[in-house]
């Protein structure tokens, strides 16, 4: 699955738990989930229960100490699902 | 010096009437919530009557986002949110921007039994089918005792003390006496207190179980006898939450807010489960010392109190509650305060019985009028006995009020009495 395909999948995820004072065209490939997308940190669990139900995959916890930004969640992806 | 605490907000979710205005109509029409819950026929509960606020989804976004309804599975929280919500903006206060100071003279009391019950058994399943992982993050929040208060203080951005208190049945009245302690100390100027307790079987299972429910009227919700009946065989179970918002006087006059009453004091103790007191049944002496040290944390004498909204829950416990209020004021007769239950109408809302019941008291207080005790149209002999049937009016009474007292026992021998004026 090409990057762009994961984005378009990941995108309306990631926009379920912004703040309601960050607009949604703020997501982007580059964007650091909590630092600026001011995503609440607890929630990162959240997101990767849904990503895992989105793309039928399983997250370790060594996974999730990876996982800080867009790009990293679509490279764990990519390798989840290619493994 | 003791500053003056009076109360400037209300909010309330009620089985018969979410939000002020239609909680005071139901009072004032004595229209029920009781209602048959197929769910708890089909568990085989002895009792199928029950009483929960009716919200609908839309209600629910009014006060909390889609991101905080996601995976929600805490009813209690949600009456506790709308309830404080609507005393914080019936009293006229703004939340703190998110990006400012929080608000350091604001607190909040927020009573519950338990918290998120539905969410627990959720977790507990996920847990046994080894598969913690799958909590996510909303599992603890919601399941918290101060859940409701966390949830309330997020909203809103208190900054002085937030908290939650547990005293069964009491939870309510002890919340507002703890708020009204805190004020009169000169601790915060603003506490937003109340309780609440979550709808449905698992919450209301154990008192089922202990037959302190009523099995009798199932196939009538709206004739079960009620508080003070000479034929109450118990209680019908209820849930919802009730919310007040308390003020330093001083505050609220120099802002022009509207006055509801004045707290003028009240008590908080406990029968130690000795004598008559037990677990689930309260020790007498404790319940009438209660009464008598909230007359004197009051100052006031027992002949000023106009009206008594009674803990009063339809079990044969009725005509012990009426004799000791009977014994505390010295009272009796015709010479008795004007009393009633809103249990006819709402059953027992257990935790959030007290807050529920407080709004009710005060909104009586600000609109000079007694509700109905609905069906109690055949008063338990030994009540007959101590109090004239015109004390216990079952119907809507329009009349003067000034002081007011409000009780509330629960389980653990647990008392609050509370003393209420208008100003």
């Amino acid at each position: 699955m090409t990057s762009e395909k994961i984005f378009t999948k990941l995108e309306p995820i990631i926009r379920t738990y912004l703040p309601e004072d960050v607009p949604s065209n703020e997501i982007n490939i580059d964007s650091d989930l909590t630092r600026e997308l001011n995503i609440n940190s607890a929630h990162l669990v959240d997101i990767v229960l849904d990503i895992e139900d989105a793309f039928d995959i399983e997250f370790k916890n060594e996974d999730m100490e990876n996982l800080r930004s867009i790009k990293d969640a679509i490279s764990l992806i990519q390798a989840k699902i290619s493994g | 010096m003791k500053h003056r605490v009076v109360i400037t907000g209300l909010g309330v979710v009620s089985p018969n009437g979410v939000g002020i205005n239609d909680f005071t109509q139901a009072l004032q029409n004595g229209t029920s919530g009781i209602r048959y819950f197929p769910e708890l026929r089909d568990l085989k509960f002895s009792c199928h009557l029950g009483a929960a606020p009716l919200i609908s989804e839309e209600k629910k976004r009014e006060y909390l986002t889609d991101l905080q309804l996601r995976n929600f599975n805490s009813s209690g929280i949600l009456y506790a949110v709308m309830a404080g919500m609507d005393a914080f903006k019936d009293a006229k206060l703004e939340v703190a921007s998110s990006e400012e100071e929080p608000l350091w003279n604001l607190g909040i009391i927020f009573g519950c039994g338990i918290s998120g019950v539905d969410k627990f058994r959720e977790a507990i399943y996920k847990i046994d089918d080894r598969n913690v992982r799958r909590l996510g993050s909303t599992s603890v929040a919601q399941t918290m005792t101060s859940g409701a208060s966390a949830y309330l203080s997020g909203i809103i951005g208190a900054g002085n003390m937030v908290t939650a208190n547990s005293s069964a049945c009491a939870s309510g009245t002890e919340a507002l006496l703890m708020g009204y302690h805190h004020i009169a100390n000169g601790k915060a100027t603003y506490m937003l207190c109340g309780s609440t307790s979550d709808s449905g079987p698992y919450i209301w299972g154990g008192f089922d179980a202990m037959k302190v429910t009523t099995y009798k009227y199932n196939d009538a919700p709206h004739m079960v006898a009620g508080p003070m009946h000479a034929d109450a065989s118990g209680f019908v179970p209820g849930s919802g939450a009730g919310a007040y918002l308390l003020e330093s006087l001083e505050s609220a006059q120099n802002r022009g807010a509207k006055i509801y009453a004045e707290i003028l004091g009240g008590d908080v103790n406990n029968g130690g489960q000795r004598r008559t007191g037990s677990m689930t049944a309260p020790n007498s002496l404790a319940v009438q010392n209660c009464i008598k040290n909230a007359l004197v944390d009051a100052n006031i004498a027992a002949s000023e109190i106009d009206y008594i909204n009674g803990h009063l829950t339809a079990t044969i416990k009725d005509p012990d509650e009426i004799e000791n209020w009977s014994i505390a004021l010295n009272r009796r007769g015709n010479k008795f305060p004007y009393i009633n239950s809103i249990k006819g109408m709402i059953g027992h809302c257990l935790a959030a019985s007290g807050s529920i019941e407080i709004v009710s008291t005060i909104l009586q207080l600000h609109h000079d009028f007694i509700f109905p005790n609905i069906n109690c149209n055949n008063l338990h002999p030994e009540i007959k006995a101590l109090v004239s049937s015109d004390k216990i009016p079952i119907e809507l009474k329009r009349i003067p009020l000034k002081t007011v007292a409000k009780a509330s026992f629960g389980f653990g021998d647990v008392n609050a009495c509370a003393i209420f004026r208008k100003i």
